[in-house]
């Protein structure tokens, strides 16, 4: 951990100014449990990091904090350089108003394990509702650039089919399109696969294989080791709200340093 | 068992080859023989109290079929169900506004939407009508005053302004307003909270999310409950008579107090409310099957 040193500004905490996201002593609890006992992290662009670690570690919580769908109770979080939740004015952090935070979500795309899509919409109506109504976007533009989203996600023929309608595996490459359709510039991945049929994983796999070759910044949290070795620059294994272990997916997972990480990947392997 | 038939005779896995193609089950059904009893006592019961009140000398039959199409009937039917529709619009938007008031994230929304329904929804609906059918007792006239000053702007009898119509339609409004909220309240928390986690991730405000994801999806929920609402606030609008309303029991009630059938006008109202509310009934029950329809898209 390093040291922080006083540069004038309350917000430069040793601040990684190229970082894509940096993660400073996050500290979350909810009620007299504390998920997240100070976090340190930082992604860098174009980086594809993979969370790993047992239900509970904290891991989802570190993901709804990154686009404050949770508010952190100590800490920083930048993206792209933007204090996430707070405006520094006259020395102080003033916590931002319900317009600005979603503003600052706009940029940060995320894709929920339930899929989440809006049931009352089809597949190409999900993809376009962002952009007509929070961007402002023309319909026809709108419209066009979903169709394109969701030829690249493999359903374009499935464009006018309600969620109901759609397998998991779809609706969650539907789910991908939309979080896409808002240009962001950080895909935040929340157990993307947890809740689909064995035989489905796959296809939504393939989707953010694709997008990570395409350069997206992603952090994944996932339980596909797999998935984290192949595709994942780099891996963060989290145990009981702390980070216990980093480093390229392949060292960290042939080669485990601590026994809380070769505890869970024997579990792994077991199953 | 007998052993005359082979193939009940043999073993089952012998008995397969020998076994008809086609097995008619042909059981004895289970006989419903206390439901065949209650009936009967039902009916004879009906059947004694039809008699009864079909020779009963108390009840003038042919004043009941002499008022049912009388005009002053008809024009009171129609004025109870411009009450009936008029507040039900009204109470739907109150409804959703209070509702998503009481929901937000606004302390002041907050109070103000839980003080109004504890009002409008705690004080009987025969107190609120006689209250604003006497408005005037409480302030002779209306007017939009300076407060401190004795300076009044723009002033107008109460009388002028709150009719027994207005006071009627404010009385059932506001009533309907803070039970509608209730109803889309319970629509609003059926709404799975992903969509609006999903929505806000998206960049949407609270309000967005609301007004374009959770309400055209509580709508569903928020349909049938609405419908038993419609049928309850239809037969509160009798209720209107206590201010003379010109309503259908307002002016069954005028003409029964001229000629003492009071029995007679009584029936005459009810098989007017009978009959409104069951084409209602039958209505609710063809959108409820219409929209459970559309659940599976």
């Amino acid at each position: 951990m390093t040291t922080t040193t006083p540069t004038g500004s309350i917000l430069s905490v040793d601040q990684n100014p190229d970082a894509m996201v940096s993660i400073r002593r996050v500290h979350k609890s909810f009620g007299d449990n504390e998920v997240l006992r100070g976090i340190d992290l930082d992604v860098q662009q174009g980086e594809v990091l993979c969370l790993l670690g047992p239900s509970g570690s904290g891991k989802s919580t570190l993901l709804r904090c990154i686009n404050t769908l949770e508010t952190i109770d100590e800490g920083r979080i930048w993206v792209d350089g933007d204090l996430i939740g707070y405006r520094e004015r006259a020395g102080r952090l003033r916590a931002l108003n319900a317009k600005e935070m979603a503003a600052q979500r706009r940029h940060i795309g995320m894709v929920f394990q339930r899929f989440n899509l809006f049931a009352n919409m089809t597949a190409v109506e999900n993809v376009m509702e962002a952009p007509v109504h929070v961007a402002g976007s023309k319909r026809a533009q709108a419209r066009a650039k979903a169709l394109e989203l969701l030829d690249r996600v493999g359903l374009s023929s499935h464009a006018n089919h309600y969620p109901a309608q759609l397998s998991g595996g779809q609706q969650q490459r539907v789910a991908i399109a939309r979080a896409l359709a808002m240009e962001p510039r950080l895909m935040l991945f929340d157990e993307p696969t947890s809740a689909l049929d064995p035989e489905l994983v796959g296809e939504v796999l393939e989707v953010m294989r694709g997008l990570a070759q395409s350069g997206m910044t992603m952090i994944v949290v996932t339980h596909e080791i797999a998935f984290a070795r192949d595709v994942g620059d780099s891996l963060v294994f989290m145990a009981e709200g702390r980070v216990v272990e980093t480093g390229h997916p392949r060292e960290v997972i042939d080669n485990p340093k601590t026994d809380r990480m070769r505890q869970f990947l024997a579990v792994r392997n077991a199953v | 068992m007998t052993m005359t038939d082979p193939a009940m005779a043999a073993t089952p896995r012998a008995a397969n080859d020998s076994l008809p193609e086609r097995l008619p089950i042909n059981a004895v059904p289970v006989r419903h023989w206390k439901q065949w009893i209650a009936a009967a006592i039902l009916i004879v019961l009906l059947a004694a109290t039809l008699l009864s009140l079909a020779t009963n000398d108390n009840i003038h039959y042919p004043t009941i079929g002499e008022y049912l199409f009388n005009p002053s009937i008809l024009k009171g039917l129609g004025v109870t169900f411009q009450l009936a529709i008029i507040a039900m619009l009204a109470g739907i938007v109150i409804g959703i506004l209070v509702a998503v008031a009481r929901m937000s994230t606004n302390r002041v929304l907050n109070a103000v939407a839980e003080g109004y329904i504890w009002l409008f929804r705690g004080v009987p609906l025969l107190v609120q009508l006689l209250l604003f059918g006497n408005f005037a007792l409480l302030a002779p006239e209306l007017g939009i005053a300076i407060p401190f000053t004795d300076t009044v702007l723009l002033g107008v009898d109460t009388n002028k302004v709150i009719t027994p119509f207005m006071a009627a339609i404010l009385a059932l409004s506001l009533h309907e307003g803070a039970y509608m909220a209730e109803v889309v309240r319970g629509g609003i928390l059926a709404v799975d909270k992903g969509q609006s986690e999903a929505a806000t991730a998206v960049g949407m405000t609270r309000g967005l999310a609301m007004r374009r994801i959770v309400l055209p999806q509580a709508l569903r929920v928020i349909i049938p409950p609405t419908g038993n609402q419609f049928i309850t606030l239809l037969k509160a609008t009798a209720l209107v008579a206590v201010i003379a309303g010109h309503d259908l029991m307002s002016t069954a009630q005028n003409i029964s107090a001229q000629n003492y059938r009071t029995i007679e006008l009584l029936l005459v109202a009810s098989v007017w409310y009978l009959a409104i509310v069951s084409i209602l009934s039958f209505l609710q029950r063809m959108l409820e099957r219409r929209l459970s329809r559309g659940v599976e898209r």
